[in-house]
């Protein structure tokens, strides 16, 4: 015999059925949210309200600054921006600088969704204009290049030598078709006449993501960012690319304009900084080439 | 059993929260309906990575839930019956999925089975099998989050079993898996359909810690969500296209449960 459900028990079920609506809807947010980390860099702390500073002691050279300006970031500016984002706070304490990094054509598609950005900083040409085209972003600044590697397991076990080898070498990290450094990858492969099977084509949502599957998982093999792979350290061996097969990749950066929002002055001062010079010599460091 | 629904009329500050809250889950699925591409739809869904995808997360699902019952039974016998010690900690650890974002069981298992790992690393030594990157690590990741949905359904279940029934059946010369078979297993069949339907549901729906411990590869490893999700920008009709996919069966699933259990009220 079955018991009969009490509504106690059908409220039960429905809850758990209910539950695993929300757990499943948190499971593809938490997935985003690791792709895409927002890293705060603040001076001041958190939670206290950013107010102008009527201290009279500031000189005339430095405008007074103050508030909070989010970031968008190519997912392959994470640690130089990271670093960036620390200065330029130590240099106007009363400015937030909160980070969002993921692909460029990601953030792009968000950007042009309304989502609230001060500056917009991308690893191609195409999707800055993308924003430009629309009218909202500034005149954007080409503030460094960079290049792509071959990436594999350390110490290189399969013995890969360049693009060629990436046929057969097993399962291969390339970014998504649409993001950036997966358009630039598949340029690459094209010039040196390299095709890869799509079913040992293992795609990255953005640059570190497809770097992690070589340096966390078992990919053999990936073509990432030359700063990325300097990044990554040991956790991966390098092999590089040579010039005649390789791509240059631009990074245009730009301030976001927003429809009847007042000009921000804090969101300028920091696409100054990064291409001044010292942001400049912060993406030296992390291998970035300057830009042409 | 059953007792009397309160026929009172609700007060109408509950009525009108109560309101706002269907609204809020209501409108996200209005949107997309809207913005769907109808008269492409099954162009949309008739793509080759459309329909490596549906392939895929069919088998993948499917085999989670089977694995999950086929393991996920004995073990909510033990936690439900068995004097374990130290039950309410293993309890935990198997239900530990259910509470974990995804992403994390999928470094978990990377953890464990990449190639890197010692178990991993002999797995591919001794028997030569690799299961980053593959079907069956698509598979157990979506088990990895499935199981413990199934686990507490039949566990609850089994504690709710009339012991007594199965002492008589006993006492008339039953075996223990005889008793299983013929008497528990028939009372707790429909929390068995039910766990096993929330278990599919689960796995069907998942995507952290697959795309963390397969990864991405058409036809492979890339289930629904993960097309849904890395399709958005290439072609979004496709991505919304797989998106009314899994919610109309995940509105069946419910649906379907929701009809079970009222026609048993």
């Amino acid at each position: 015999m079955t018991r009969p459900m009490t509504p106690t028990r059908l409220f039960v079920t429905m809850a758990t059925v209910a539950t695993l609506m929300v757990v499943t809807a948190c499971a593809a947010d938490g997935d985003s949210a690791a792709a895409d980390p927002t890293i705060e860099t603040s001076a001041a702390p958190s939670g206290e309200p950013a107010v102008e500073s009527s201290a009279p002691e500031s000189s005339a050279t430095e405008p007074e600054l103050s508030g909070t300006i989010t970031v968008a970031a190519a997912a392959s500016l994470t640690e130089a921006f990271t670093v960036i984002g620390e200065d330029f706070s130590a240099k106007y304490p009363d400015v937030e600088v909160v980070f969002t990094f993921d692909s460029s054509s990601s953030l792009a598609e968000q950007v042009l969704a309304g989502a609230p950005v001060d500056v917009f900083a991308s690893a191609d040409e195409a999707n800055m204009t993308k924003l430009t085209d629309a009218g909202a972003a500034a005149t954007p600044t080409v503030f460094a290049t960079n290049s792509l590697v071959v990436i594999t397991q350390p110490g290189n076990p399969g013995g890969i030598t360049g693009l060629a080898d990436l046929a057969t070498a097993g399962i291969v990290s390339l970014c998504g078709v649409e993001v950036p450094c997966g358009r630039f990858a598949a340029q690459a492969l094209e010039t040196a006449g390299v095709v890869i099977p799509e079913t040992s084509v293992t795609r990255g949502q953005n640059v570190k993501a497809t770097l992690t599957a070589v340096a966390e998982g078992d990919a053999v093999a990936g073509i990432v960012y030359l700063t990325d792979a300097q990044a990554a350290g040991a956790t991966v061996a390098t092999v590089d690319i040579p010039l005649a097969q390789n791509v240059v990749a631009t990074y245009p950066i730009a301030s976001v304009i927003t429809p009847d929002a007042e000009p921000n002055e804090a969101a300028d001062a920091f696409v100054d900084y990064v291409t001044g010079e010292e942001g400049q010599k912060v993406l030296a460091g992390a291998g970035f080439a300057p830009p042409n | 059993m059953s007792r009397r629904r309160v026929t009172a009329p609700p007060p109408l500050v509950v009525t009108i929260i109560g309101g706002v809250a269907v609204a809020f889950v209501v409108l996200p699925f209005a949107g997309l309906v809207q913005r769907a591409d109808w008269i492409g739809l099954s162009e949309d869904l008739s793509r080759p990575q459309s329909v490596a995808a549906l392939r895929l997360s069919l088998i993948t699902s499917l085999s989670a839930a089977a694995l999950s019952v086929v393991f996920g039974t004995p073990l909510a016998w033990l936690l439900a019956r068995a004097p374990i010690p130290a039950k309410s900690v293993v309890r935990g650890v198997v239900l530990l999925p259910m509470v974990l974002p995804p992403v994390v069981g999928g470094v978990a298992l990377l953890s464990a089975f990449s190639l890197r790992s010692p178990l991993g690393g002999l797995l591919q030594s001794v028997f030569g099998v690799q299961l980053t990157f593959s079907t069956a690590g698509a598979v157990m990741a979506a088990t990895f989050v499935a199981m413990p949905f199934y686990v507490i359904t039949m566990e609850a279940a089994l504690r709710n079993v009339d012991t007594r029934l199965e002492l008589a059946a006993a006492t008339l010369g039953a075996g223990p898996l005889l008793v299983f078979r013929r008497v528990t297993l028939p009372l707790v069949a429909p929390s068995l359909v039910a766990g096993t339907v929330l278990a599919w549901a689960r796995a069907l729906g998942e995507f952290g810690a697959t795309i963390t411990f397969a990864g991405n590869i058409t036809g492979r490893t890339q289930t629904l969500p993960l097309a849904v999700y890395l399709q958005l920008e290439t072609d979004p009709d496709t991505a919304i296209a797989l998106s009314l996919v899994l919610v109309a069966v995940s509105l069946a699933v419910i649906v379907a449960l929701r009809d079970r259990w009222l026609s048993r009220a």
